[in-house]
């Protein structure tokens, strides 16, 4: 039985740390073993989606520096015209049916690199009375020893004047946390490439949503 | 983007502290900044759609989704079920619920599990439904072993399921871990004392259903989940969302 407030609310159900084994049931294919046809959350992108292609890849690091291998990352973005693949999205224009917005893949045993070859997001619709949000895709991330899923977003660090205007970007007070949010760019033989290192605890902690 | 689609702020208490000492992987892996306040837009209200024609036919019966030539998974099969429902007791229908374990010995089928009870050929240990027009789901599986784990030396997590759910949006996003009622380890097991309040680590026990067992066959256990609620304002001369 749920017991409920005097208004009649539900309390939301507490959550708890996915584990070292988060692996077998979400991505099971690095827990060891194959069980499903069909692996939700794999690929992103399939010939017909529009928008320029990227990959976007990172590490994540603990209070200590070392590398968190066994985490979970989950990914969730607008297509390229800034259009989230959702009903409740009732931004107006074209919008790219292909592309559903969401991957999941864990971080490399060995190396601890997580990465998605995605396209880049276009801008989306602020809160109303806001300005529209700069390009940018939303993390989450669960691991042994997370208790509550960490969220976060991954900005372009070649959208420099969209980043400005930002209305979540600006929420951050101090402009060098700021940067914890912004994925670094460069090219690997023609293909774009953003590293996006996620810091757990201490100098240089990522910021991390209540959202 | 209007407010009517805005969730409710999720209430900490409810929730482990990021850092929780008595289990111990959390203290280099917790935050220490605070979380960052942010109203719902449209990348949290939002969030994946998935549907049935994405899962197997077996993808909900642990007993035989990773059987061998007419084999079974040793242990006590037993049936899992319960609603999805957000906080203001809406039944949440369409919503993935994804579920991984151990087996009956307490052993994941992990590369990285290295305790020295038996893998079982039979049982792979994962599944996953939606749920229906009511919001609920359910499952067969075995009866998973509660085994020991490095924290304190003598720590033994109680027999339990994990669970993976989506809401309608992103921020309804949860990972929880359900547990059987009266398994005398759940008051030492390190993991569920990082919830600090009693009451919301009893929502975390699924009761013994006996109107739901299969005689002479299935036991069941009942688990309700509860995911953030949406925001219900008037709309039209009706609470949106009611």
């Amino acid at each position: 039985m749920i017991p409920h407030d005097t208004l009649g609310y539900l309390p939301e159900t507490p959550s708890q740390t996915a584990g070292p084994y988060v692996h077998i049931g979400l991505i099971p294919r690095q827990a060891g073993f194959d069980i499903f046809d069909n692996t939700l959350g794999e690929a992103l992108v399939g010939p017909d989606t529009q928008g320029t292609r990227i990959r976007i890849e990172g590490r994540i690091f603990d209070g200590t520096g070392a590398l968190v291998r066994d985490a979970l990352v989950e990914i969730w973005q607008a297509d390229a015209h800034g259009r989230f693949n959702h009903p409740a999205d009732r931004q107006t224009g074209p919008r790219d049916e292909t592309f559903r917005g969401w991957g999941r893949t864990g971080t490399d045993f060995e190396t601890g690199l997580w990465s998605f070859e995605t396209i880049k997001p276009g801008r989306t619709a602020g809160r109303s009375g806001h300005s529209r949000m700069a390009p940018h895709i939303t993390l989450w991330l669960v691991a042994r020893g997370i208790n509550l899923g960490l969220l976060t977003r991954l900005y372009f660090a070649d959208e420099a004047a969209a980043n400005a205007e930002d209305p979540v970007l600006r929420l951050v007070e101090q402009p060098a946390r700021r940067s914890t949010l912004i994925a670094a760019h460069a090219l690997h033989e023609g293909h774009p490439v953003y590293t996006f290192d996620i810091r757990l605890q201490g100098e240089g902690e990522t910021v991390f949503f209540d959202a | 983007m209007t407010a009517e689609s805005e969730f409710v702020a999720r209430d900490p208490a409810a929730h482990p502290p990021a850092l929780t000492p008595i289990y111990k992987t959390s203290v280099f892996r917790a935050p220490h900044r605070p979380l960052l306040s942010l109203q719902n837009s449209l990348s949290e209200v939002t969030g994946p759609v998935f549907g049935q024609h994405e899962l197997g036919p077996l993808d909900a019966d642990l007993v035989r989704n990773y059987a061998r030539d007419g084999g079974a998974p040793v242990g006590e099969r037993i049936i899992v079920h319960g609603r999805v429902l957000d906080g203001g007791a809406r039944p949440l229908p369409g919503v993935l619920v994804e579920f991984w374990q151990a087996n009956a010995a307490g052993r994941y089928r992990h590369r990285n599990d290295n305790f020295d009870a038996p893998i079982d050929p039979n049982f792979g240990g994962c599944g996953r439904c939606l749920t229906d027009a009511e919001g609920r789901y359910a499952f067969r599986t075995v009866k998973p072993g509660p085994y020991p784990y490095r924290n304190r030396i003598n720590d033994w997590r109680p027999a339990h399921i994990h669970f993976s759910v989506f809401g309608s949006g992103f921020a309804q996003r949860l990972i929880t871990q359900m547990y059987f009622e009266g398994d005398p380890l759940l008051r030492h097991d390190s993991i569920l004392q990082t919830v600090p309040d009693p009451a919301a680590r009893e929502r975390l026990v699924a009761l013994l259903d006996l109107h739901a067992s299969v005689p002479l066959h299935t036991l069941a256990y009942r688990w309700d989940i509860v995911l953030r609620g949406s925001r219900s304002t008037l709309f039209e001369n009706r609470l949106q969302g009611n």
